[in-house]
């Protein structure tokens, strides 16, 4: 009854791969807590965020699925990341040179 | 004949790349709004670095890292739900929602405590203990609340979704070749998790 071509295309992984990804999440909280406990100084807050941001591209790509979206799934992605990082970039350059 | 077009009476209009893609849109919209906290966050934690560590000591590490692996499970529970439904199992995609549901409200009960020993030292919003401290405790406490407190709204609002979900698929609403409204609602509870993955490290682990 119901076709088309916009309909789900077969991207079945079963469930290893994400209990996989999960465990990977668990082992990168458990990092950057231990972590923070270390005094890594100016450094601490850089490693925080980029050890989020591996997280965060575990969590898009895998359980938001986007590693297997079409591609304009990835450009709006794109797109809403450098505004984001563009407002940041502006405002910085208002605080810094205050 | 008019009526020589039959055929076309059975289609119905379905688009669920676009119905992704308008989820996609909307959770851009929310990347914004929290975005726009964490621009002020990053502002204040510029102008008081060692006021906003001060303030960060008094947040309980433990619960803090305990809520962010709940979190992550939940994360887990509603992916699976798909692959479960995708591979017809109706009820074991029932359960993987239940939990997701379950560890929701885990984050919540420990949201619960720890505001509420927050609130028992006297520092919530506009609280004469907090107003009494420095400006970069103020902020830090301020974005504390306002920043946690939106994201857990959004944890309850993805738990009346889920329940939502739950309703759907028991309905065989959602089913194994249907069920981007799993999918949707999906994106929107790892929405959820996302925010918190970044809140957690700016939050509880700066000393």
């Amino acid at each position: 009854m119901e076709h088309g071509n916009t309909e789900h295309k077969t991207h079945s992984h079963g469930y290893g791969i994400y209990v996989l990804v999960w465990l990977a999440l668990i082992a990168l909280t458990s990092i950057t807590v231990t972590v923070a406990g270390v005094d890594f100084g100016k450094l601490a807050l850089p490693i925080a965020l980029f050890i989020a941001a591996v997280k965060s591209a575990l969590v898009i790509n895998y359980f938001m699925h986007i590693k297997f979206e079409d591609p304009i799934f990835k450009v709006f992605l794109l797109l809403s990341g450098v505004t984001l990082l563009v407002i940041f970039i502006l405002t910085f350059f208002d605080v810094f040179y205050r | 004949m008019s009526q020589s077009n039959g055929a076309v009476v059975n289609h119905v209009h379905r688009d669920d790349f676009g119905a992704k893609l308008g989820m996609w849109v909307f959770l851009f919209t929310e990347v914004l709004l929290f975005g726009g906290m964490f621009l002020v966050y990053a502002v204040y934690r510029f102008q008081f670095p060692d006021l906003f560590k001060l303030a960060a000591l008094e947040l309980n590490t433990g619960l803090g890292t305990f809520n962010t692996i709940v979190l992550l499970t939940s994360s887990l529970t509603m992916v699976l739900a798909i692959v479960a439904i995708q591979k017809n199992k109706k009820n074991l995609s029932l359960f993987y929602l239940a939990s997701t549901i379950g560890f929701a409200l885990v984050f919540m009960v420990v949201k619960y405590f720890e505001w509420s020993a927050k609130f028992s030292h006297g520092i919530y919003p506009g609280s004469e203990e907090l107003l009494n401290r420095q400006n970069g405790e103020i902020l830090f406490f301020g974005l504390y609340f306002v920043m946690t407190g939106l994201h857990a709204f959004h944890v309850i609002i993805g738990v009346i979704i889920i329940a939502f979900l739950m309703v759907f698929v028991y309905k065989n609403k959602i089913v194994h070749d249907n069920y981007v409204k799993l999918e949707n609602g999906g994106l929107y509870w790892h929405l959820v998790d996302l925010i918190w993955i970044f809140l957690f490290p700016l939050f509880y682990l700066i000393h």
